[in-house]
This record gives C-alpha cells, structure tokens and sequence, in this order.
C-alpha cells in the first residue's frame, strides 16, 4: 500500500483531539469519530498516530476501525450519496433506486467516482422509515426517491 | 372512532419544544425526580416500578423493576447507568424521536434509576447516525444542569449524578447490552456469555444498569402517575403502552402509540389507514431481523410480549413492517438474513458460518436452483443457530425464515418445485415474454433494451432472447401496447 503523508497540521489537530480525551484508551472510538472528522476517512498512517497517543497496538485500532461500519479506510466522494436499505425502504423499492446509482455513476458500491465527486454507499435506517426510500447526499435527506429521480438528484451536485 | 392511541412514552413530543427546558418542567418534568428524592426510598421507588409491571421496551420484556433491584443489591464501589440509544433496528425509530421529542424524560428517569441503584454515572449510548438526537441531548444536558438536575446536590439533597455520552459507530450488534458494554470501553463490540449479567459486572466491570429509551421515557409518568394506573393499562402480563414503527405498504406510516393488548387489525387497519392502493394485506413483520411475520390469522390477536412470541414473532424494539400481496416472502427472509450476514459480529461459529449457510440455501432458492431437501436444511440448521449462538443476535436471527417457512410454506414450495415466484420478486424465476397478438413492431422496446436481447422486423412481432434477457423490466416499462407479459 502507497504510503500516505499526511500534512503536520492535521496531525497536530488529531495529537490535540487525543490529549482532550486525557489519551485514554477506553475514548478510541470518541477520538476515532472525530479524526475522521478531521481526515474525512482513517488510513493507515492515522491509525499509526492514534495508537501511539492512546498507547495501543495498531492491530487493535485496526481491528476497531474495521469492526464498526461507520469508519472508513477509503476516502469518500466531494458528495458521499448513501443509499438506506433499512426494511422499509427495501419494501419501498431502495433497491432499484441503488442501482440507477450505480448505472448513472458507473461507480459500484464502496467505490468513489473518478473525479472524487461522488461516492456510493448503502446504510442500514437512518430512522425517517415515513420517507421510504430514502437517499442521503451528505447530511442532506431525499425522501420518497424514485429510481426516474435519481438522475435529478445527481445532477443538483454537478453544477 | 374511538381512540385508539394513548402516548405515555411519546406524551411530549411534538407538544414542547426539545429545546427548552422549561417546557418540559410545565409538562410535570423533573417533577418525579423531586418526589423520588425528598419523599421515597430507592426501595419504596423500586417497589412502586416493580408494582407497575414495566417491562423493558428493547425487545426482550425483562421486568424493569426487577432489573433495578438486582443492580441495587449488587456491593459496587461504583455504578452505572446506561441507557441504550443503539436503536439498530432497521425500520424502528421510536428511540430517536423520545431523543429528538422529549430527551429531559430520559434524563429524569436515568436520575431516579441512579438513585434507586446507588450510581452516581449515567452513560448514553447512541448511535452517531442520529447527529440531531445528539445535538437535542446535549443541550437537555447542559440545561438540566444549569437547574441543578443533574450533577451535585440535586435539588439541596445529598445525591449527585451526572450523564455522558458515548457514541456508537454503525454496530447492530451494539444493541445488545454486553456488546454495547464493550463498545463503550472502547474495544469491538462483541457480546460475552451471560452471566454475569452487566447488573454484576458491566461497564468497566462495575454493576450497570442497562435500560431501553422507551423504557425510560415511561418511568417519570409511573411514579407521577402510581404504580396502579400503569398497570391499569395493557394486557395480563404487559402492562402499559407500546409505541410501534408502522412503515411499509401502509397508508399512515409513522409511530404509533397503543396499550399493549391491542389487535394488529387496529392497528393496520384503524390506525393505519390500511393497504397502500387498496392491496390485499400479506404480513406484518415484527421484531426486526430477530422477528417473524405475523399473517392474515394472526389479525386479531392481542398484541403483548407472550402473545407475539406465541406467534412465532417477538416484540423486538417495535418495528412493524407491513407488506401487501406484491412481496415474496421468500426474498423477504434472504433480505434479513443478507443484513444478519453482514451484522454477525464473528465471534461464534454457528451465527457467523450457520447464518452465511442459511443465506446461500435461500439465494440458491431464489434463484430456481432450489431442491426440496432445503427447507429441511434451513429448518434444522435454523433451529441449531438459535439453541448454539452466544448471543441475542445469533439466537433470534433464523427467525424470519422459520417463520415465513411456517406461514408460507406454499411459496416456498413454489420457488423450488414450480421454479415460479407469484409475487415477481424474484428475477431469476421470471421471463419477459412479448405477446405477439399485441406487439405491432414498433421497435421501441428493441431499442431501450440495455443488452440487445430483443429482435425484430420494423412492423412484425418482436421476440426476447431469454438467453441474453437480463430481466431489468425498461422494455415492459416502455412498451405503449401492453404487449410485454412476465411469465
């Protein structure tokens, strides 16, 4: 793997988001939050970093990111489209709605668009069952998407 | 109409505004807190619980008061009160809104717990999908504060107690409460072997107490209210209200709060307005991805803890998916069991492997290559997850297969036998075929086909290659003629 170098002033940040935690190992998860707040995504190197503060093993860092969905060790499009297929959006169709995704972006899920615009993901419920199917483009909510308004949606992002 | 619904856990939300706390206090807020502190002991509070019949509204029905006096019998020269706000459920969302609604009554209700249980720290759980329910918790937090609700000398009495936030990171299993217990100390969130239960070691090995939100948010009510008027509302043995996430093919969909004991014809019908585009009603599934279905004949049963079980479904944290004649059950269970698949912590075998086993049988199936031997196959290795798993998650998680098996049998059989799926879920099982009464060669289909599996003369029948159909349906949806038909 391609080593990544990460730029000092952002390391400095996740040192200072570690140190309000007291480096305490039990807060992994709190300071895993907030990096990836930080770095947008939890390569390698960052793990390297929190484990050195926390006075952990990586493996074990590792073996956290990697349990919890919500972590990611890729980096996310400019506009990460997520995709619920809780139960309800599924009986509501979600289904088809992902795979117009798919179609229009030429993207699979997990992946990210050439350009970084765009990245494809699905979610387990984000509790707005009412609105199924629902698509979320960042922090913004589309209830009741059908596959025909998929192509709106992905174009309010382009221009 | 008569009234169907009663909120008791939902009785503020939408009413006062999340935000301030003294909406909530003009609401009777932190009313049952003062009462608990100045006039009753932890016994005499515990007793009045106990006296309510609160069960846990997470999905397993412990007796809540039973649960308080367990952690307060427990020597600990610290403890903890958790609440679960890891509402992982797909299709349940009766946690987020008591958080967004109403997060004081939550608060109010860990407060009493710690004074019944001898704790002096509460910890919410909460996933970070709800960024919302977070933001509303943290303001009640620092407002009850402010009042001198929460942290030292609670209203000039002797008790201190103070809330923190953990979060959560997109963990199903998280909800059960060992798991949630390590995810909290940072580590996996993978579940341990019960006992000990984390009312004798739980949060950094101390006793911690570790209750629902809706459970919580029905406590304050029961000590303003009286043990008796609680336990004047639901059924024998589940008393009070259940709120329920009523989504899918419904006409209303959103939560409703009803006693326990109501039918589930009240609540599709009455409540929800019935069947989207006037279908036939097919199931309601329940419980979640550790529920079953409940069909046609389960209409007018009462619904409570028991009687669900009975059923061969659970109350699980309230989820109520409702599906119409258009969904194949079959496809229905091979959808739960790809999420328990993906959910599966990994630490026992029989959910880890059993499951990913029962995922394959059911793809095979749905995708016509089933034999009948396997549904004897799911049946059994069905029934030796739920009896080997370590935890909650492994032992509920064949239950929406055994039960669409037992309700649905015929669709199962359908599926293998008949390679047919009547509900034309199932795509492997379809095939697109154009009626050449119909069809007047207008080539249109031809030409939105994606994969060129449609051949023709300009003005002549028209023809799909089932070797080269891929079954997405554009042609159907474009044909002007009604000429395409799925066999």
């Amino acid at each position: 793997m391609a080593i990544i170098k990460l730029p000092e002033r952002k390391i400095t940040d996740l040192k200072d988001v570690c140190k309000s935690f007291n480096n305490e190992k039990g807060e992994l998860i709190n300071v895993l939050h907030k990096a990836q707040g930080i770095f947008g995504y939890l390569p390698a190197e960052v793990q390297e970093v929190i484990a050195k503060e926390l006075n952990l093993p990586v493996a074990h860092v590792y073996g956290v990111v990697t349990f919890y969905s919500f972590f990611t060790m890729t980096p996310k499009g400019e506009h990460p489209i997520s995709v619920c297929l809780g139960t309800a959006c599924y009986v509501r169709g979600s289904e088809k709605v992902l795979e117009e995704f798919k179609r229009l972006l030429k993207i699979q899920v997990g992946q990210t668009t050439a350009d970084g615009k765009f990245s494809l993901s699905c979610l387990r419920c984000v509790g707005a069952c009412g609105l199924a199917p629902v698509v979320m483009v960042g922090e913004k909510v589309y209830g009741r998407v059908s596959p025909d308004g998929v192509k709106d949606i992905v174009e309010e992002f382009n221009n | 109409m008569k009234q169907k619904q009663l909120r008791i856990a939902l009785r503020n939300c939408g009413v006062i505004d999340p935000e301030r706390i003294e909406d909530y206090i003009a609401k009777d807020g932190y009313l049952a807190l003062g009462k608990v502190l100045t006039e009753l002991t932890p016994e005499a509070t515990i007793e009045i619980i106990k006296k309510s019949g609160l069960r846990g509204r997470g999905g397993g029905g412990f007796p809540t008061g039973l649960k308080w006096e367990i952690t307060r019998k427990v020597h600990g020269d610290q403890k903890y009160v958790v609440c679960n706000a890891d509402e992982g459920d797909p299709g349940a969302f009766m946690d987020r809104s008591v958080l967004e609604g109403d997060p004081h009554s939550v608060l109010e209700a860990m407060a009493i717990n710690g004074y019944c249980t001898g704790a002096s720290k509460g910890l919410v759980y909460i996933r970070a999908e709800y960024p919302l329910a977070i933001e509303r918790l943290k303001i009640a937090m620092k407002q009850a504060r402010e009042y001198g609700f929460l942290g030292d000398q609670i209203l000039g009495t002797g008790f201190c107690f103070d809330i923190e936030i953990r979060y959560g990171a997109g963990a199903f299993v998280c909800g059960e409460e060992t798991a949630l217990i390590h995810s909290m100390e940072g580590l996996r969130g993978e579940p341990t072997v019960k006992p000990p239960f984390p009312s004798e070691s739980g949060y950094l090995g101390k006793p911690s107490n570790v209750n629902n939100v809706e459970t919580y948010a029905n406590i304050p009510v029961i000590i303003n209210k009286g043990a008796d008027w609680f336990a004047s509302i639901g059924s024998a043995k589940s008393k009070g209200t259940k709120v329920f996430a009523l989504a899918g093919k419904i006409n209303n969909v959103g939560l409703v709060e009803v006693p326990m004991g109501t039918t589930l014809r009240e609540v599709i019908y009455e409540i929800g307005g019935g069947i989207r585009d006037g279908k036939a009603f097919k199931a309601a599934q329940t419980g979640g991805p550790s529920g079953g279905c409940l069909t046609v004949k389960h209409l007018d049963i009462p619904i409570d803890y028991d009687n669900l079980i009975a059923a061969g479904s659970m109350m699980g944290s309230g989820g109520m998916i409702v599906m119409d004649e258009d969904d194949c059950m079959v496809a229905i269970a091979k959808f739960y069991l790809e999420f328990t698949v993906e959910e599966s912590c990994g630490k026992c075998s029989p959910c880890r492997i059993g499951n990913k086993r029962l995922f394959e049988i059911l793809e095979k199936i749905t995708q016509g290559n089933g034999i009948l031997e396997d549904l004897d196959k799911l049946k059994n290795l069905g029934k030796v997850i739920i009896d080997t798993s370590l935890c909650g998650l492994g032992q509920s998680s064949p239950n929406p297969v055994l039960s669409t098996l037992d309700n649905f049998y015929d669709e199962y059989i359908d599926h293998v036998t008949y390679k047919k799926c009547k509900s034309k879920v199932c795509k492997s099982l379809m095939t697109y075929i154009i009626d050449e009464e119909k069809c007047i060669g207008c080539t249109l289909c031809a030409r939105n086909c994606p994969v060129n599996a449609i051949s023709g003369e300009r003005k002549q029948a028209h023809y799909i290659d089932p070797e080269k159909c891929i079954k997405c349906g554009a042609c159907m949806e474009k044909c002007k003629f009604n000429a395409i038909f799925i066999n």
